[in-house]
């Protein structure tokens, strides 16, 4: 599936919720199928810092794409972050470079989005677009 | 809706008094809201808006600089309110009250002016573990100017402050810092003590009140405190207005903190002398509005009665610890007793995230705070990563307090599954 497939497909999994606390409970069950970061890479280095809660993210490159393990202490940004790495793992940087995410904000959630808020998510989206930008650089030069 | 257990305090009717506040009437997310928030920052009555609109519909011009109708109306407005200040907290003079934009700037002020005039390389301040970001910060940066060290009074599993070391904590001392109730667990220090402590080694003390005067009388003569902060957005007033209080003795001898209109007398390109109290301390066009707002929110509280508050929110507290005592998992962060409190609850609830707990409770219309509230100091000291805050103002309810255990119990049947 295309990351926009992928996207598509979560946003139609949420149209069945249609109370906030059955959404709330889908989100943190995803949590539970985060995978999980191995404990060697949860580390000070791969420590998002946001105000509120952490999120550790490890970056793995194979055959010419990039998947993610991560965790955070946070039960719902657990779950959102499994989503995130659902939807963009397993493809090329390039087209994680490219990729519009626009599925949290879709199902109702984009005050984990908002800066103010600081929560780890929205910068483990950027940490994952500078990986992805990091490898694309690499496989340009090399 | 009014349910007879919801009027829990026979000095003041609060079912009535919650028609003050036009805010407080609506649903968030299609629940009507409960704000429990009060400590970040208060609710306006009516009352206070209509005296900020009426200013700038009537007399609104700039004061002390006018020979004009207008300028003496709002010159007058806002000496006013100076003197209802005075009055409030028992300044023994008028020009002891210093208009700041709130606790932050009337902390910064101090450590900036005290400490560029008495601190030297060597020299201590004292401040406590349980203090607010604004009442550190200010004085690290000026102790790292001077080679000064700041020194902490300690904290036990309580949240009460350890006393028993104080005389040799303040050795080499020259200022102690430290807040009356803290913002993060609601624990009333013993502040005359520390006070009477210090002054027998003749070390001033600053009491960051931000906490206390929405909550309790706070009289400075009888604390004999030498200078106090607090801000008017806590106090039902308006945002971007505070008080910085000093000992006129003690005013007299600090330097101005900034410089401008207003706080002078002459200027030449050689010399400027300056202002006498309290203008010294208040360059450039003040916060006129802000501060006539802040007098009429004071004319509200008086109104209600200060003790009334106290009694009220007392009988709140402890039906609050009692309630919320039955949540299971609950654990409260710093000792669940309503006599030795104000205004603040701080828990958590299992291994739960604050975060979690807080957005669970959001989604309930239940406004709480979450997180380190500004005082990561103390979250270290207990190991957390922070506490889900719930902060009581006058115009809550027995109902705002069986909302908020209801809501924890829904919330955590959720994120624990
Ligand atoms: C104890 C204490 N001190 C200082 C402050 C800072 O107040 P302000 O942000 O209004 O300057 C607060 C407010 O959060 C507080 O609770």
């Amino acid at each position: 599936m295309t990351i926009q497939e992928e996207q598509q497909e979560i946003i139609a999994d949420f149209e069945y919720l249609l109370n906030w606390d059955d959404k709330y409970e889908y989100i943190i069950q995803l949590g539970k199928e985060l995978p999980l970061i191995d404990s060697r890479y949860k580390t000070e280095d791969n420590l998002i810092r946001g105000c509120q809660s952490r999120v550790w993210l490890h970056a793995d490159f194979l055959d010419g794409k990039l998947s993610f393990t991560a965790d955070s202490d946070a039960i719902i940004t657990k779950g959102l972050v499994s989503l995130v790495i659902k939807v963009l793992s397993g493809h090329t940087p390039k087209e994680i470079v490219d990729a519009e995410i626009t599925f949290i904000e879709a199902i109702g959630l984009s005050s984990h989005l908002s800066p103010t808020r600081s929560n780890g998510l929205l910068s483990m989206l950027k940490q994952i677009k500078l990986y992805a930008l990091a490898y694309q650089a690499k496989s340009v030069h090399s | 809706m009014h349910d007879t257990t919801t009027i829990s305090d026979p000095a003041l009717n609060i079912e009535h008094l919650r028609k003050d506040f036009p805010i407080l009437d609506q649903t968030i997310y299609g629940s009507p809201l409960v704000y429990l928030d009060n400590a970040a920052t208060t609710q306006k009555p009516e009352a206070v808006l209509k005296a900020m609109d009426d200013y700038y519909h009537t007399i609104n011009s700039n004061v002390h600089r006018g020979v004009h109708y207008l300028s003496q109306r709002a010159t007058e407005a806002y000496e006013g309110s100076r003197q209802k200040i005075a009055d409030f907290i028992n300044a023994r003079h008028n020009h002891e009250i210093i208009f700041t934009r709130g606790t932050t700037e009337a902390i910064n002020l101090v450590a900036a002016s005290f400490g560029k005039k008495f601190l030297q390389a060597g020299d201590s301040i004292l401040v406590s573990a349980v203090e607010h970001h604004s009442n550190i910060v200010p004085w690290q940066l000026i102790c790292e100017e001077k080679g000064a060290t700041l020194r902490v009074i300690p904290v036990d599993d309580n949240g009460e402050l350890i006393l028993h070391d104080l005389h040799r904590l303040l050795e080499g001392v020259k200022l102690v810092a430290f807040n009356y109730v803290s913002n993060s667990l609601g624990i009333i220090n013993p502040v005359k003590h520390i006070i009477s402590t210090a002054h027998s080694y003749n070390i001033p003390v600053l009491l960051d009140a931000a906490q206390a005067v929405q909550h309790m009388e706070v009289d400075v003569q009888d604390l004999d405190v030498d200078f106090l902060a607090f801000s008017s957005h806590k106090l039902y007033g308006p945002t971007g207005i505070g008080v910085l209080y000093g000992k006129e003795e003690w005013l007299n001898q600090l330097p101005p903190y900034q410089g401008g209109g207003e706080m002078i007398k002459t200027v030449t390109f050689e010399k400027t002398t300056y202002n006498d109290l309290p203008y010294k301390f208040e360059a450039g066009t003040p916060d006129m509005a802000g501060a006539i707002g802040l007098g009429a929110a004071i004319d509200y509280i008086l109104g209600l009665g200060i003790r009334n508050v106290r009694q009220a929110e007392h009988n709140l507290m402890t039906y609050a610890l009692d309630t919320l005592q039955d949540v299971q998992g609950i654990r409260f962060i710093g000792k669940a007793d309503s006599a030795n409190r104000a205004g603040v609850i701080s828990f958590l609830v299992g291994d739960i995230h604050p975060f979690d707990l807080g957005e669970i409770l959001d989604k309930q219309g239940i406004a709480v705070r979450t997180g380190h509230h500004c005082a990561q100091p103390v979250m270290d000291r207990y190991c957390i990563p922070g506490t889900v805050r719930a902060s009581l103002a006058v115009y809550n309810n027995r109902e705002d307090v069986d909302r908020l255990a209801a809501g924890i119990r829904k919330a955590a049947k959720l994120l624990l599954g």
